[in-house]
């Protein structure tokens, strides 16, 4: 199928985006890499009156480091992120989740900012911002202001981004050195969507003794089963303070089937994406339980 | 109320301007306008690969561009890579092993495979697979491509090896 | 029947000869039907019916006439008054019953997707900006989607003219069945679930009709596996002479079977060019090819099998329900998946008794057609299964089981029990020849290794036919104007280079180029000195295209009849000018040459120059014949069928918490007959194989109970892919049929018969320690972890 007629205006500046914005509401679409809006427009289930490109904008591209955090402009394309040292570095759980993001030409367009808004339920990066409690920096004529990534993701393909605004910088606070991560997706082909995903951090309580390592902080996120990422807070609650083995782990799964509700999809019934998660879930803990040293 | 755009670009080396309607696809565009039919079309959703070209240097599916999005852009499609003989190595492994039997996935597919084949390491079986996995091919099989792009890569290393100075 | 290649020279047949078709097309510079622009040409599209079943009440296109750029509005109504509708209903099966099909809807619409308004506009985007202002008044009626469903008393008929959803039954018997599985000390049974899947060619159905209103002629470019099927119906339906039709098939991005149909959408084009008398243009897109092309498979199946304690097969059953849409495939039917399920299931081993059913019935879903290898990926599937079954339940080996019950090699010519005859198989050479290949005594063992380590690898084994090139006796009593000869017109120009004009038809399986190297060897010329043209009514001898694998077998065949034709004409003129004895001389290498020492006489360039400018230099009475054209049909004294065989095994691990498949190697021995080129037949079965471990692994259409198709588009009917297929090692065994001169059989659908069945042993070999087997293709995640939580229960 073809495109709808749209107008288009290629913005040179953040500010005539967001004149713009103002301007036509709801019937105006951002486009960025393009790289899930095109397809939409192809199949003509989108319709909007205007696209704005933000393509041509100065400054919202690219990583970079401050003393915390690192920051990523919105229209950071994923294969920048891929390649960047910086993210290798100070945020391996999005290095370890990049290579599940699509395939190389999608890669080459797609953006960071486009995928946060685009909000699939089943995409890596929501999923990996929740977990390392991101901020995202969204703009309009009023001004900026900030919202976590916990409370960005509202539902299926919808966030707290209004109408007028246009997210511009995505902060994440850097990965302590003692910090640990887990990312697993369970798909059946390489780049597509997961049919259910995992992304963890997790920081321990050193002790010489490994029976006296426990878990300090943890965080785990499930992705591809609710209408947005899930943050199993409960679960996670129950495992803090916790040394990780064998019965933790399964007192964990029960944790996880209570505190986690899947929606069916052509993927898989709830109950199969209820039994993935919880596969996902013990072997992110048995990965954590081998770094701390309480399971080999 | 259609609404058109003049754009220029670069095309295969040539500078090009045209005026384009905003809603048609870079693909359509290509194909439909300039005659460039060497680009496939085979889904107009990002996931066959089959419309791969190269925007300022780098691979794109053309069915996720607008056409007017190529203004100021440097675009290669298989008629130009072609043209050039920068990948006159890897057509000939393709014909070589019979990696392509109706051919239309092949321009996308080589246009892919074109970042694979300019390195200085080689490249495993598996990563190479790995590459070419957003790329349909309903016809091989894959099993010949990924022979084809081993063995010019193999080959273009061996070169680089026995004339350090080439390249 | 002599099988023997001159020794005189070097042989070409049986090398890897590349293709010259690919030296343009790897440069992007392919004509497919998309590519071709015609001068004032009409883009068409179609509004489809988005319910399954429904009667169309009132259509109203007046306000997307108004539409920027709309030329013309057709429904079936105004088509259906130049172009007659067609049947699925064979003439020698008076209980085959199918519904008269239109190219667009008229009363009711019978599957969502079915076209039901032309719009005809400058561009294609404005045709589909009109699709909106077409307003269409439905009143929407029970939806037939279960097979079982279907055939209950109280199931809305979707053509009450026939009075049934029924289409056909078949029934098969030999022997005595019963009594054979009431003596039997094992019995095993199972069911199976086949899903629906597409064909998916990465290029969509096209096509461009040209419709010439002052010469009453018509020129159609669709992408086609026969140019002459598709000019014979344009012919009859739309009753345009039939020398004025000419349907060309351009470069075709891959077929499968998809492209060799007649389509209500396709024919509508045509009809809206000679409506408008412009050219018009008419390419799917994606989501269309999902609710459109041809689907396949779709099969339940409950069968049986009796074994004896000493493992051997006794007696076989099996009873297959096959759902098809809402109409038969006019000529090409929709009851050969199911009449395939039952001819040859199980057919490589030598038991008794046999009983066969199948049931065709129509529901209210796109139609069922011939996708690559039809009915036979079910038919090894089933037989396959059974058959480790069988050998589970004795404690054999699968393998050995298998060489144990094979039909053994002093037993051809050979009729089984379901009814097929086979000339001569390789069954046991084949087998041997792949345990060898994959190291299967030593899998073996890291197979129970790995067990021990709590890691489930499978390993499947599964022995195919391929039954190639249906002839006149299958096809003629149908009375579907199906034609199963093949022909082939050569030309010696001038310079002494040959054109080969062949009915065989190309989308990318390397016939022509096959073709081409049957002539090189022939004329003792170069494969580049012989240019091959095809797909063209208009020009080249009549014939059926490309469909069941026979390409090679007969349009080789008509070319190797002809091209030793051209030999014996360009040899009485070169004996006449040496004044020898045209038996003395032979062709090589582009020369004239003594046959018996092989001295070269005079160049083939000044034979093929005198005798088409220079005559004054031949003897009075000689007749230079450089074209020449001869034709292939099997005997109707032979069965109307090759079959070629093989065997395939896969090596895989299930992850048996995840329920994910993860292919490690795969194997297969091969036997096509005569080889006319190695590397392009492993290509066909590599292809082959990763096409047939889509439909096993991935591919499934989904729909709902009201019959609406759930993932259609590419983003959710998943494809096999690079990263997940594994490398694949081909071997071959060569039995040529003695029917024809040549000796090949075909190989189009090998891999892709093998492929299921292959799958769907080496999942349950994984899974057997653990008590659970699967029962429904495709073997998703939730597929495998439903078969495992049933051994927990
Ligand atoms: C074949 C294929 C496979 C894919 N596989 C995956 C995968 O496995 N995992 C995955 O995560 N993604 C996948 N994607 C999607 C891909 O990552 C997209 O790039 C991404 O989802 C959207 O980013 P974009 O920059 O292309 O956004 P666009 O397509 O340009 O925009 C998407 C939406 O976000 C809005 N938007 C974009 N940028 C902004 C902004 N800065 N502020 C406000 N709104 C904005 C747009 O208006 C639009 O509604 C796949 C895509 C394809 C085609
Ligand atoms: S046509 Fe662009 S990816 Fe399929
Ligand atoms: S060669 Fe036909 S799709 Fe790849």
């Amino acid at each position: 199928m073809k495109a709808p007629l749209f107008d288009y205006v290629n913005a040179t500046s953040l500010d005539q985006a967001l004149g713009l914005l103002d301007q036509y509401g709801e019937e105006a679409r951002i486009i960025a890499g393009g790289q899930s809006l095109m397809a939409t427009l192809n199949m003509r289930l989108s319709q909007p009156q205007v696209l704005i490109d933000i393509n041509s904008i100065q400054g919202l591209s690219g990583v970079r480091e401050t003393r915390k955090d690192i920051r990523i402009g919105a229209l950071t394309r994923h294969m920048e992120l891929l390649e960047s040292d910086i993210v290798k570095e100070h945020l391996p759980l999005i290095a370890s989740a990049m290579p599940h993001v699509a395939h190389v030409a999608i890669r080459n367009r797609g953006t960071i900012g486009g995928s946060l808004s685009m909000a699939d339920p089943a995409a890596e990066l929501p999923a990996c911002c929740v977990a390392l409690d991101a901020t995202f920096e969204l703009s309009s004529r009023s001004g900026q202001r900030v919202v976590k990534a916990r409370d960005f993701f509202s539902g299926l393909y919808t966030t707290e981004r209004q109408d007028n605004e246009i997210l511009t910088q995505i902060t994440i606070p850097k990965c302590a050195p003692q910090q640990l991560h887990y990312f697993e997706e369970i798909n059946r082909r390489q780049g597509d969507f997961a049919i259910v995903g995992l992304a963890c951090t997790a920081a321990v309580k050193k002790g010489l003794m490994s029976s006296k390592r426990s878990l300090k902080a943890l965080d785990v996120v499930i992705f591809g089963c609710e209408d947005k990422p899930t943050r199993l807070a409960q679960t996670c609650l129950h495992l803090i303070g916790t040394s990780i083995d064998k019965n933790t782990i399964t007192a964990a799964k029960q944790k996880l089937e209570q505190e986690l509700n899947p929606t069916a999809n052509l993927e898989g019934r709830a109950d199969t994406k209820l039994h993935l998660a919880t596969v996902l879930l013990e072997r992110a803990l048995l990965s954590l339980a081998r770094d701390i040293g309480t399971i080999d | 109320m259609q609404n058109t755009r003049e754009i220029a670009f670069t095309l295969n080396g040539e500078e090009v301007s045209h005026r384009v309607p905003v809603r048609q696809h870079l693909a359509d565009f290509l194909r439909h306008e300039l005659g460039l039919t060497g680009t496939h079309i085979g889904c107009e959703q990002g996931v066959c690969g089959a419309c791969t070209i190269r925007v300022n240097g780098r691979s794109a599916r053309s069915c996720l561009m607008l056409a007017v999005q190529a203004d100021g852009c440097v675009v290669e499609t298989i008629e130009g890579i072609s043209q050039s003989g920068e990948i006159a190595d890897l057509q000939h492994e393709f014909i070589q092993r019979n990696a392509a039997q109706c051919a239309f996935c092949t321009p996308g597919m080589l246009m892919t495979a074109a970042d694979l084949i300019g390195g200085k390491e080689p490249v495993s079986r598996d990563a190479i697979r790995d590459h070419i996995s957003g790329n349909y091919c309903r016809c091989t099989g894959y099993h010949a491509i990924v022979d084809a792009i081993e063995s010019t890569l193999n080959k273009r290393l061996a070169s680089d090896k026995s004339n350090p100075h080439h390249g | 029947m002599d099988n023997q290649r001159p020794s005189d020279r070097e042989s070409i047949i049986g090398k890897s000869v590349p293709r010259s078709a690919l030296r343009q097309l790897v440069h992007g510079r392919g004509r497919y039907t998309d590519d071709i622009q015609l001068p004032r040409m009409l883009e068409l599209v179609f509004v489809r019916s988005p319910l399954a079943h429904a009667k169309i009440v009132n259509i109203n296109i007046d306000d997307a006439l108004r539409q920027p750029g709309i030329a013309h509005i057709f429904t079936g109504a105004d088509i259906a008054e130049i172009c007659k509708p067609w049947n699925g209903e064979a003439a020698h099966r008076p209980n085959l019953k199918s519904a008269p099909q239109y190219p667009l809807a008229m009363e009711q619409v019978t599957w969502q997707g079915e076209p039901i308004v032309a719009i005809l506009a400058e561009t294609r985007a404005q045709a589909e900006d009109a699709i909106d202002h077409v307003f269409i008044d439905f009143e929407e009626l029970p939806a037939v989607v279960d097979p079982h469903g279907a055939l209950e008393a109280s199931a809305p008929l979707i053509h009450p003219d026939l009075g049934t959803n029924l289409a056909d039954e078949q029934l098969i018997e030999a022997g005595s069945p019963d009594e054979a599985f009431n003596k039997a000390l094992h019995v095993v049974e199972a069911d199976f679930t086949f899903g629906r899947q597409t064909g998916v060619t990465l290029e969509p159905r096209s096509v461009i009709a040209d419709y010439n209103s002052g010469s009453r002629s018509l020129t159609v470019y669709q992408s086609h596996q026969s140019p002459f099927q598709m000019q014979d119906l344009y012919a009859q339906n739309l009753a345009i002479d039939e020398n004025n039709v000419r349907v060309i098939c351009p470069d075709v991005g891959g077929a499968f079977g998809v492209k060799l149909h007649i389509y209500g959408d396709e024919v509508a084009a045509v009809a809206s060019s000679v409506l408008t008398g412009r050219p018009v243009k008419f390419v799917a897109d994606r989501m269309e090819s999902f609710v459109s092309d041809t689907h396949a498979r779709d099969h339940r199946v409950k069968a049986r099998m009796a074994v004896s304690a000493n493992g051997r097969i006794q007696a076989f059953e099996v009873d297959d329900l096959s759902a098809v849409g809402p109409y038969g495939h006019a000529r090409r039917f929709s009851i050969v998946e199911g009449l395939q399920t039952i001819t040859s299931a199980a057919a490589p081993y030598k038991f008794k008794h046999y009983r066969g059913r199948t049931r065709i019935v129509y529901q209210n879903k796109n139609m069922i057609g011939m996708y690559r290898g039809v009915g036979l990926p079910i038919a090894c599937a089933v037989g396959e299964q059974m058959v480790d079954l069988a050998a589970a339940a004795v404690h054999m080996d699968p393998l050995e089981f298998r060489r144990q019950n094979y039909i053994d090699d002093d037993m051809y010519p050979h009729t089984t029990a379901t009814g097929i005859h086979f000339e001569q198989l390789s069954l046991h050479q084949c087998l041997t020849q792949l345990k060898a290949l994959m190291n299967y005594d030593e899998l073996r063992q890291e197979q129970q290794q790995q067990r021990e380590r709590g890691i489930y690898r499978g390993i499947g084994i599964a022995t195919f036919i391929e039954q190639t090139a249906y002839g006149s006796r299958y096809y003629g009593p149908t009375e579907a104007r199906v034609s199963v000869q093949e022909g082939c017109t050569l030309k010696l120009e001038p310079t002494g280079k040959v054109r080969c004009l062949t009915s065989a038809t190309e989308q990318g399986q390397g016939t022509t180029a096959g073709i081409a190297q049957i002539v090189a060897e022939e004329l003792g010329i170069g494969v580049d000195d012989i240019s091959v043209i095809h797909g063209d009514s208009g020009t080249t001898p009549y014939g059926g295209g490309s469909w069941a694998s026979r390409g090679a077998a007969m349009a080789g065949e008509a070319a190797l009849k002809a091209a030793r034709q051209l030999q014996s004409n360009i040899l009485e003129v070169a004996a006449a000018l040496l004044d020898l004895a045209p038996q003395e001389l032979t062709l090589s290498r582009s020369r004239i040459c003594l046959k018996h020492n092989g001295q070269s006489c005079m160049e083939l360039e000044e034979v093929a120059k005198i005798g088409h400018f220079r005559q004054d230099q031949l003897p009075a009475d000689l007749q230079p014949e450089f074209a020449v054209t001869r034709s292939h049909v099997p005997r109707n004294d032979v069965p109307p069928y090759y079959v070629a065989n093989g065997v395939q095994a896969s090596y895989l691990e299930v992850d048996t918490h995840t329920g994910i498949i993860r292919l490690l190697r795969h194997w297969a021995v091969d036997d096509c007959g005569r080889i006319l080129n190695p590397m392009i037949v492993d290509e066909q079965v590599r292809g082959g194989i990763v096409q047939g471990i889509g439909g096993a692994l991935l591919e499934k259409c989904h729909y709902d109970l009201q019959g609406q198709m759930l993932n259609a588009s590419m983003a959710d009917y998943l494809v096999p892919m690079a990263s997940e297929m594994p490398d694949i090692h081909v071997e071959h065994v060569e039995t040529p049929t003695r029917y024809t001169q040549l000796g090949a059989k075909g190989v189009g659908e090998a891999g892709t018969i093998g492929a299921i069945g292959v799958m769907w042993c080496a999942i349950n070999d994984a899974l057997r320690p653990l008590g659970a087997q699967v029962k429904e293709q495709p073997f998703t995640p939730e597929v495998i972890l439903d078969a495992l939580k049933q051994t927990h229960q």
